[in-house]
């Protein structure tokens, strides 16, 4: 193994022939309660019969099982495994809360329904959509990631470029500025009445509406980054040797970069709001086009599949952008992990 | 009061430029009160020459050496480099400032590198970077951020950074100012060396009397707030200096009177 940290040492360090008692009450304990959490939820899948009419039940229950009994032997092997023993052990107490969770919300639903059907869709019925309307799932998918990505980037290069622009010359930002504070505050999805019936089509109304909530806070923050670097990096450039476009390039926007950052991340929440709104009303497609097309028709189990899977693409969004921050942003000290 | 030592004849080697500050005033407006800062400056310096300027704190040092940069533009007065007047900031003069203001986003090289950069001759000349970093002593930390960096280190990149570009003019502003005293002798003797072999025109900001009388040719003491020249005192010494020389002693003595310190030495 290549890799050597401190717990690698205490682990090698510890007597490894006899699990003692010792041993299932610390870091082992944990792993076991949580496979045992996991074989609960499989056995009361397969145990008790279901209320309603769901066709992936025997399947769940046995996945269940099979991730108690890979829980199990991760647990007893993690000295083995390397990182992902490691990952496990640090993740154990999160798989007992999960596994404990889950057990719990099959037997509200699918087995005693003290939870008001269809209202709460059992877990069954949601790894039934995952399995049985997987093309139109992933079909929206697609259609949602393309609208986003299509504004963010567009909202985030025009911001970025007017930012650094109203922040460096005076003259830009006194025309640009009232502007700015004219339009800016209004939320973008107050533009959409007007956007859908003057844009060629809603596609494209849609990615100007992204672009918007994108680029208002990416240009503010990037203005006021870009304002406030310290006179005194300027003067070390220019005794230097530096002409204005080294300042703007080398100083300028390196030194503003933390705040652009923040602007980013502020853009990318305000344009999930548009993004999913967008769908609704106008766009025939994406995730936000797939929870009312499911309201409509009372599906409850496909609203909350497409939930997950939403929450899951925004979460993995902002976990992009923060990782590459901390690629680009290693001189910063003390920077928030995500 | 000019007070003029007798001053031994010392050549000096033609790069340095000469450097000429003539009646040069400056003020700031502080909520509309003007605060005179400079007071009808004059200072002659010869190509080569080490001058440094010793004062009490706030007198207007660092002002000085912002003109002298190009920075700020004097309210009156001129200041000319080789009989050209100084209108903005050149390379030829480079300045090592008070705070080492080290980029934070670049490493040390990169730090060091800026001037070749901003100038666009770095491609060819990379190897004179790394040549710099040796000389201050980091070339084990040419990878590491600034802020990885202790305040000692810290100026040693800003000297680094300045001397890379073979300045005609080095303006120093309290650059050994962090450094321990151990340290700060070597890199006296260092300066010393560098200045002799490269032979460029050196105006150094200290508050340290020893540190000026060691290292230069003439010390120039200023009054107290507006600056204006109390003394012209040459050290007559050739190099190295050794601290313990009576001469030097006695020079000592008569600055710290001139700084109103008579009682501390
Ligand atoms: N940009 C500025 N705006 C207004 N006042 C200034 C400015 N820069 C300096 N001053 C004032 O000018 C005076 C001289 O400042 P300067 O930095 O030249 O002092 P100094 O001699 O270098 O002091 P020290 O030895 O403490 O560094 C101070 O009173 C300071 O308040
Ligand atoms: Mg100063």
């Amino acid at each position: 193994m290549s890799t050597y940290s401190v717990s690698d040492a205490t682990a090698a360090a510890a007597p490894r022939a006899a699990i003692t008692f010792a041993d299932l009450s610390g870091s082992y304990g944990v792993g076991l309660a949580a496979s045992l959490a996991w074989l609960a939820f499989g056995l009361s899948c397969l145990y008790w019969p279901d209320v309603g009419d769901w066709s992936r039940t025997g399947s769940l229950g046995i996945g269940a099982i099979v991730i108690a009994a890979f829980i199990l032997f991760g647990t007893f092997s993690a000295d083995y495994l390397g990182n992902a023993g490691q990952a496990l052990r640090k993740r154990a107490p999160w798989l007992v809360a999960f596994g404990a969770f889950v057990t719990l919300w099959e037997v509200a639903t699918a087995k005693f329904a003290w939870l008001p059907l269809p209202f709460f869709p059992p877990p069954q019925a949601i790894l039934e959509v995952y399995t049985d309307d997987l093309p139109k799932l992933l079909d929206s998918v697609f259609a949602s990631i393309k609208l986003q990505l299509g504004g963010y980037v567009i909202g985030a290069t025009v911001g970025f470029i007017t930012g650094v622009s109203i922040g460096w010359s005076q003259k830009i930002g006194y025309w640009v500025h009232p502007v700015l504070r004219f339009i800016g505050p209004l939320p973008a999805t107050a533009w959409l009445p007007i956007a859908f019936f003057t844009f060629p089509s809603s596609w494209s109304a849609s990615t100007f509406l992204i672009a918007l909530a994108t680029g208002f806070p990416v240009t503010v923050l990037t203005w006021s980054g870009v304002a406030s670097v310290s006179s005194a990096y300027y003067d070390v450039a220019r005794t230097l040797g530096a002409r204005p476009s080294f300042l703007v390039l080398k100083v300028a926007i390196p030194a503003a970069l933390p705040h652009v950052f923040v602007g980013l991340f502020m853009g990318l929440g305000s344009s999930f709001a548009v993004l999913v709104v967008a769908e609704m009303i106008g766009v025939k497609a994406g995730l936000g086009w797939y929870l009312q097309w499911a309201q409509g028709w009372a599906a409850y189990a496909n609203m909350y599949a497409a939930l997950i899977v939403m929450s899951l693409l925004c979460s993995g969004a902002i976990t992009l952008l923060f990782r590459t921050r901390d690629r680009l942003l290693v001189w910063q000290k003390g920077v928030v992990k995500w | 009061m000019v007070v003029q030592s007798t001053a031994e004849a010392i050549t000096y080697p033609a790069v340095g430029a000469e450097l000429d500050i003539e009646g040069v005033s400056h003020a700031f407006d502080i909520d509309g009160a003007t605060l005179p800062v400079l007071d009808n400056v004059n200072l002659s310096i010869a190509p080569g020459e080490f001058v440094a300027l010793l004062g009490p704190s706030g007198c207007g040092k660092s002002t000085l050496l912002r003109l002298v940069a190009g920075l700020e533009k004097p309210r009156a007065g001129s200041l000319r480099e080789d009989e050209a007047r100084i209108t903005g900031p050149h390379p030829s003069r480079v300045v090592v400032f008070q705070d080492p203001t080290l980029f934070p986003w670049r490493t040390v090289w990169d730090n060091v590198a800026l001037g070749l950069e901003a100038q666009g001759i770095l491609k060819a000349q990379r190897h004179r970077v790394d040549a710099v970093i040796e000389l201050v002593g980091l070339s084990s930390f040419r990878n590491a951020y600034p802020h990885q960096l202790s305040g000692g280190m810290a100026q040693r990149v800003a000297l680094a950074r300045a001397l890379v570009n073979d300045p005609k003019i080095l303006v120093l502003d309290e650059p050994l100012g962090k450094l321990d005293s151990l340290t700060r002798i070597a890199m006296q003797s260092e300066l010393v060396a560098l200045w002799q072999r490269k032979g460029f025109t050196t105006l150094l900001v200290t508050h340290d009397v020893e540190e000026a009388l060691v290292l230069a040719n003439r010390v120039i003491v200023l009054s107290d707030r507006p600056a204006r020249i109390k003394a012209d005192i040459a050290v007559g010494r050739p190099y190295p200096r050794h601290r313990g020389d009576p001469y030097l002693a006695e020079l000592r003595k008569q600055i710290l009177g001139l700084l109103g310190l008579e009682a501390t030495w």
